[in-house]
């Protein structure tokens, strides 16, 4: 992994369709004052609507937890979304395009890690998923790391 | 079972309570009317606060007889929530935070307690103590009845707010003979996408539309769900025999629906609602002349 340090700077709830909408504004602001340009900022905030939905829809609410990172001189945003639902069985196929078990269009999970720099997935059966994404400033991850 | 026997005792604290307020109640509500709270709501009239006190009072009193002093529903209560609501939304107009409006309710009790303080004088002391411990949930009860009407209150102007803004946020608006346009604005969730596809599928009956645009220039994010209620809207406009055009679609936002994978290909889009307008319009054969630049040319 990336050396990196930070602090959780920020643990919300999802509930109900009034947290989404104050997951996206929070993410919003705390990408902006991280200096996020505005696509950047667009993207991040719309993989975190999608994963926090799937957290509501399929995983039956949890929360959000947003840090704020450090690597070097690279800044980024890391967020994780846990629930404590029924878990994901087969993790490819949830993140195949066109996949859902929820009537939706089924690109939220596939869409989200389309949108963001690094994406993992942690989905035990019965005891819940939680889905982690960083966003790092200025697009391009670490350089170095790929050789690693 | 202390509880059960001592409710049941023929003289309880609270019944002594409940008695000596109504026995008291002129007096109470004259004290009552020159505190803070009754007073600043009730400027036009004392005789209107001392009215409003009695009121109070006799609530009180009610509750106490009845051996409710703890329950926040008790019946005596129910007669005075409206008062109660109305005084504390008018002191809320006043600019008074919560926490002042507790303060003021806790001040009547001072007034209360001296009263039945020398009442009960000469009686043994052990009974004084009981019913002034009683008095004192009392009015506890009382703060945590008007607190929650203020609460309520708030809660009401909630719901009250966002269902008008259910209907605020999406006009729709005739352009052009036969074209129709609604700007989205803010978060487009499963409720509000409801309103906008009925109110847009009535103004296409309505007004005899073949063209529906779309804007959502003033939608912060267009994610995956957000899409499908767009799609869905714009093949419910097409079995109608309307054609929908999405417009206002930013640099920012194009770039996160290509990534998400959204496959719009099946929607007309445009960049800004000019432009859609200009697409309507020349799909149905309306021409729109510039006077000034045919003028120059024809010269």
């Amino acid at each position: 992994m990336t050396e990196t340090s930070g602090s959780v700077t920020a643990c919300l709830p999802i509930h109900s369709d009034m947290d989404l909408a104050w997951v996206r504004q929070h993410v919003r602001q705390t990408a902006a004052q991280l200096g996020f340009g505005l696509v950047e900022q667009t993207k991040l905030v719309t993989a975190a609507s999608e994963l926090a939905r799937n957290t509501l829809v399929h995983g039956g609410g949890g929360q959000v937890e947003s840090t704020a990172l450090t690597s070097g001189i690279s800044r980024g945003l890391r967020l994780t979304f846990r629930d404590e639902g029924p878990g994901i069985t087969d993790i490819q196929r949830a993140l195949s395009d066109g996949y859902t078990s929820g009537g939706g269009l089924g690109l939220g999970l596939g869409g989200a890690r389309r949108l963001v720099h690094e994406f993992s997935i942690d989905s035990r059966p019965d005891e819940g998923t939680a889905v982690t994404v960083i966003c790092w400033v200025g697009g391009a991850p670490h350089p170095r790391q790929e050789g690693r | 079972m202390a509880d059960h026997e001592a409710a049941g005792e023929r003289n309880s604290s609270a019944q002594e309570v409940g008695e000596f307020l109504r026995r008291r109640r002129e007096q109470i509500a004259q004290r009552w009317a020159d505190e803070t709270l009754f007073r600043t709501v009730f400027t036009m009239s004392r005789d209107e606060a001392v009215e409003a006190c009695r009121a109070v009072v006799e609530a009180l009193a009610a509750v106490a007889v009845a051996d409710q002093v703890d329950n926040l529903g008790a019946a005596g209560f129910i007669a005075v929530r409206d008062q109660l609501g109305r005084m504390v939304a008018s002191r809320t107009r006043t600019g008074a935070g919560s926490t002042q409006i507790a303060d003021e309710v806790a001040a009547l009790r001072t007034p209360v307690a001296e009263l039945l303080r020398s009442e009960l004088e000469g009686s043994p002391s052990g009974r004084t103590e009981e019913c002034s411990v009683t008095l004192t949930a009392l009015m506890g009860t009382l703060r945590l009845v008007v607190l929650e009407t203020a609460l309520n209150a708030g809660q009401e102007l909630i719901d009250r707010q966002r269902l008008q803004l259910l209907e605020v946020a999406t006009p729709v608006i005739k352009l052009w003979d036969g074209v129709v346009a609604v700007p989205l604005i803010g978060t487009l969730d499963s409720a509000r996408s409801q309103v906008v596809m009925e109110s847009l599928l009535d103004a296409v009956v309505s007004q005899q539309a073949r063209f529906a645009i779309l804007d959502i220039t003033g939608v912060p994010t267009v994610d995956s769900l957000v899409a499908q209620h767009l799609m869905k809207t714009v093949a419910a406009a097409r079995l109608m025999g309307a054609e929908c055009i999405v417009s206002g679609i930013r640099p920012a936002i194009a770039q996160t629906i290509v990534h998400l994978g959204i496959d719009l290909g099946s929607v007309i889009t445009r960049a800004s609602l000019a432009d859609a307008l200009a697409y309507a319009l020349h799909e149905q054969g309306s021409v729109v002349v510039d006077r000034n630049r045919t003028g120059t040319s024809a010269r």
